[in-house]
This record gives structure tokens, sequence and C-alpha cells, in this order.
């Protein structure tokens, strides 16, 4: 047997369908466009740096040492912050294998019993009464599976993640049900962090100038200048974010609902997943249980390597515990043999196929993804925003002409 | 007939799929000799009715009813979400663990266990020992939920002669 064995390990990160990247063996996990991921971290390190060239050296002598302190600790933390939003598992939901999807599949068929040859078959919508509240699961095409509730398909990502919040660029990942609350104290400690350079540019502006008047003080440090001006631009975007995603968790909502409006009043339709209580809603979004993630990146492939897997007693557990507990040892040279023919038809098929499904799915969560209020900080506006922007002129423009 | 033919795809995938189930294999060598379907699984849902906290529903399915005891079942069922439950469970301690690990910007979690992963590794002991005790013999084997993101109870039912009621 031990001549069969595989050459490589495959670990499933390998397999994941998702259009996401990997890096660390699977430890980290972002979207496929990292470009204006990369322009955060810039503006991020870059005006830390200059603060800390310019304005830490005179001001820990003539204020007080515990400023650049302060700020260290302040640039660390918010760098920390990013960097697990950015790295870690948003809460993908894994496709259903395709037992499970033809499981499903054979369900609706049964629930829709006999369509007639020429109509089209009803939408493949399920209902659940969450907290006598009545919720529409929506079935994905993609994944083969029944979302649950409050799980919703990123176009970008191609994947469906639980307590979908929104796509995020700046940090080149989903924010969902693992990474939002980091993604929350990242916003936050932003906030604090630029406006805490943005007041001692002004201090250190102020104290320079009485000494040294004030187009000289410019001149001394051209740094400061820059400073000014690129947190002057960040703190009101990344203010405001702050505030309205302090207003979602205090009412346990996502991005995603409140731009849908899903919970909106209307029809009497509230949100079944609020505990009607500001600070438990905070406690549950943001000290709350910290999910692990169901993607098992960093698990060995069984299908790939089945040669050795079949045999092998290290690999995973389940192979072990299964072929033990289901009572029959009865492995035999003969049925690996059958396998392994069998192996090169035996790929995720559902899975392979995805750009095709995945298209119609695209154009719907497109829409979502653009919306104006999950953008963040200011400069260069993403490119799905343009699309509003030039409808809203040419109407400007027609307007005009009548 | 459908249902049938879709049941017969089923298993052949099943094969395709898992080469970690010995008894599949011989499912497999007996579908080449055109014989009928053998082997079949199960799913048990989510029941969201108390909102998104992982929790399956207890209903029996009848594909077990030959098999094991109904209230054998759902003891089962109900262990796994109430272990879920503890898992998930708002209180005292898990804003602790919340607070605490925010203090240190998340980076206690590269040396601590969660709450949620001690509770998990229980899970998995218990599926391992309920598939030994009470569903191995019986033809049947519980995939822990986590193998499945959390979204079903898988079953599988092997049909072994010697062992199954010869459906």
């Amino acid at each position: 047997m031990s001549a069969v064995m595989i050459t490589r390990k495959v670990r499933k990160w390998e397999k994941l369908p998702g259009k996401n990247t990997f890096c660390c063996d699977g430890r980290v996990m972002m979207a496929r466009q990292k470009g204006v991921f990369y322009l955060t971290l810039f503006l991020i390190i870059g005006t830390c740096s200059l603060f800390f060239a310019f304005e830490c050296p005179y001001l820990a002598v003539h204020l007080s040492p515990a400023i650049p302190v302060f700020a260290a600790v302040l640039f660390l933390f918010v760098m920390a912050m990013l960097l697990r939003t950015s790295f870690s598992d948003p809460g993908v939901l894994p496709r259903a294998l395709p037992e499970e999807a033809t499981f499903i599949e054979m369900e609706i068929e049964a629930a829709n019993g006999n369509v007639p040859a020429g109509q089209r078959p009803p939408p493949r919508i399920r209902n659940v009464q969450i907290n006598n509240q009545i919720v529409k699961l929506k079935y994905c095409y993609t994944c083969k599976i029944f979302r649950p509730p409050r799980a919703s398909h990123c176009s970008i990502c191609d994947n469906c993640v639980d307590r979908f919040d929104h796509h995020c660029p700046w940090v080149g990942n989903c924010v969902g049900k693992r990474n939002y609350r980091y993604f929350y104290l990242f916003t936050l400690s932003l906030s604090l962090l630029t406006i805490y350079i943005f007041t001692f540019d002004i201090v250190h502006v102020a104290m320079r100038s009485v000494d040294s008047g004030f187009l000289n003080t410019l001149k001394e440090t051209p740094g400061t200048v820059l400073e000014v001006l690129v947190c002057f631009f960040t703190l009101w975007s990344v203010v405001g974010l702050t505030g309205f995603h302090t207003y979602l968790i205090s009412l346990n909502q996502t991005t995603n609902e409140d731009i849908k409006g899903s919970w909106s009043g209307k029809n009497r339709v509230q949100n079944p997943y609020s505990h009607k209580n500001i600070i438990k809603n905070c406690c549950e979004v943001l000290c709350g249980p910290t999910y692990p993630s169901v993607l098992d990146r960093r698990g060995l492939m069984q299908e790939d390597s089945s040669v050795s897997t079949c045999a092998d007693p290290t690999s995973s557990s389940t192979s072990t515990s299964s072929s033990s507990s289901g009572g029959n040892n009865t492995v035999s040279q003969t049925t690996h043999a059958i396998l392994c023919l069998q192996k090169p038809t035996a790929p995720l098929i559902p899975n392979e196929h995805t750009p095709d499904d995945a298209k119609p799915s695209i154009a719907a969560s497109a829409e979502k993804s653009s919306s104006p209020k999950e953008e963040h900080p200011p400069a260069t506006k993403v490119p799905p925003l343009a699309s509003p922007e030039t409808d809203a002129e040419t109407s400007i423009a027609k307007d005009k002409t009548h | 007939m459908v249902q049938d033919w879709r049941k017969l795809e089923v298993v052949d995938r099943c094969v395709a799929d898992s080469y970690e189930t010995p008894t599949m294999a011989e499912t497999h060598s007996l579908q080449d000799l055109q014989q009928p379907a053998v082997s079949s699984k199960v799913f048990v849902q989510r029941d969201y009715s108390s909102g998104t906290i992982c929790k399956f529903q207890t209903k029996f399915p009848s594909e077990l009813e030959s098999r094991v005891d109904k209230q054998q079942f759902e003891e089962t069922i109900q262990t796994l979400n109430n272990l879920y439950a503890e898992a998930e469970k708002l209180g005292g301690k898990s804003y602790l663990e919340g607070c605490l690990a925010c203090l240190t910007a998340y980076t206690i979690f590269l040396c601590m266990e969660t709450h949620y992963e001690k509770v998990l590794k229980k899970i998995a002991r218990y599926i391992k020992d309920q598939n030994e005790k009470i569903y191995a013999p019986r033809g049947l084997l519980l995939t822990d939920p986590i193998e499945r993101g959390l979204r079903v109870v898988e079953i599988t039912i092997f049909e072994d002669r010697s062992i199954g009621s010869g459906r």
C-alpha cells in the first residue's frame, strides 16, 4: 500500500469553488480583487509614518511623550483589526455536496408537484417562521442550498456568506458573521486614529506657528500638510460609517437588510433577530460567541488522495472513524482498485460549472454591492458606483433640455 | 420511476464521492452488475424557529423507521441541539471572553481555544460515541454537522445484507 502513497497533500482550500485567494497554505482568505485593499494599507501606513516622522518628535518633547505612545497603540490596533477582517473567513457557507443537492432537488420537486410542460416552475422559496415572523429562504442556484436566514450570495467572491453584511473592497473581503465585529472595531479605531492625528496635526502647526510664523512652519513640516488633507477627507466618511454601523448594531441589522429595507416596518414586518434591547444587541454582535469557520480550509482532501487515504490511518479522523465504526473493515484491494478507477469521474461536479450558474446571481447581487451606503472612505469611488452617477447626470441633462 | 432513477444517481454519486466508506465500495461493485440501489442518505434540516442559532429539526425521518427507535433518534438530535445551544449561549461568560479577546486585539485566540471550539470537540466525541453505540450496529452513520457547514445532520443508510432489513 505504501507504494501508492500520495506525492502531495491536497488541502481543502485548494478545491474551494468560490472566487477567493488564499495565502499561507489556506490560513489567509481574501477576495480576488485586492487593489483597493492595498490602497487602504498605503493610506493608513503612509499617514501614520508621516505623523511619527514629523509631529511625534516635536510633540513628545514640547507636550508629552505619551502622545506617540498612544498613537502607536492605536495604530497597532487598527492594523490588527484591518488584517483580521481582511484575512479571515467571513462566514462562507460551503456548497452542497452532490447527494445533498440531489436530496434538496427531490424535495423541491415533491413540493411543487407536476408542473405542466409549458409553465415555469414556481420560484424556489421556503418559508420558515422565526420568532413568530415568516421569513423567506431563497434557493441559491450556485451553492445548491436554501440560504439560511440572513445569508446572501456575494457576487464578487461567489460564495454564500452567513449574516452577510456587504462586500467591502477597502478591506478586500466580504463582511459577514465571522468578521463583522473586527470590521466594526476597525472602523471605530480608525475614526479615533484619524481624529487623533488630525487634532495633533493642528496642535503641532499652532505651536510651531507661535514660534516661527505660520508660513515658515508649513515649509518646515511639509508632511503635516499632506496628513491634514488625507485626514480631513477620510474623517467624515469613516466617522459617518462608524455611526451608521453603530446604529445598525443597536438594532441588530445588517447593511444588506437595511438597504433592502427588510424590516422597514411596512406590513408590520419587524426584525425577528433583534432582542428589542440596544445593550443586548450590542453585546451579542460585539461580544457574543466567536463562531468557528465551517470551511475547514486546512483539512486534507480525501477525494484526491483516494489511494492513500483509504489505507492511511493518520488521515483525517472522519475516514478512520467511519471505517471503524461502520463495522466493515473488509477493505480489499479490489475495492480500492474500483474506487481508483472511478476517481476521474468523481469531481465536485456541481461546483465546476459555476460560471454559467453564477451569471444571473452576479447581476442580481451586483446591485446590492454597489449601493452607496456600503462604500467607506472617500477619494476614488469604486466602478459600480459610476453607473448610478452617470444615470443621474444624464437625467439632469434631460431635465435641462425640457 | 423518475424517483427510482434519481435514487440510483444518488447512490452512484455517493460511491464516486466518498472513498472513506468501505461498504460503499461494495455497493459500487454491485452497481456494476446492474443491481438495485442499496444505499441512501437522509438529511436532517435546520430548525430556524428560534432564530439563527444552530438547531436541528427533531422530526423523525420515515426512512429510518425500520432501523432505529424514534425516541432514540430524537434524543440524539436533542442532545446535539443542547450542545450547540451551550456553544452559542449569550451570557456573562461569552461576553467576558469577547471583551477579553478584544482588549488583546484578538491575539489571545492564537494561544487559546474559544468556548465554541471546545464544545465542537465535545460534539465530535458525542457523535463518534453515538455512532459506535447505536447507529453503526444498525447500519447507519451520522456525519458531524460541522463537516456539512452546520446546515444538516447527514445520516447515511448502509444496506448491508447481514444487518439490514433487506429493503
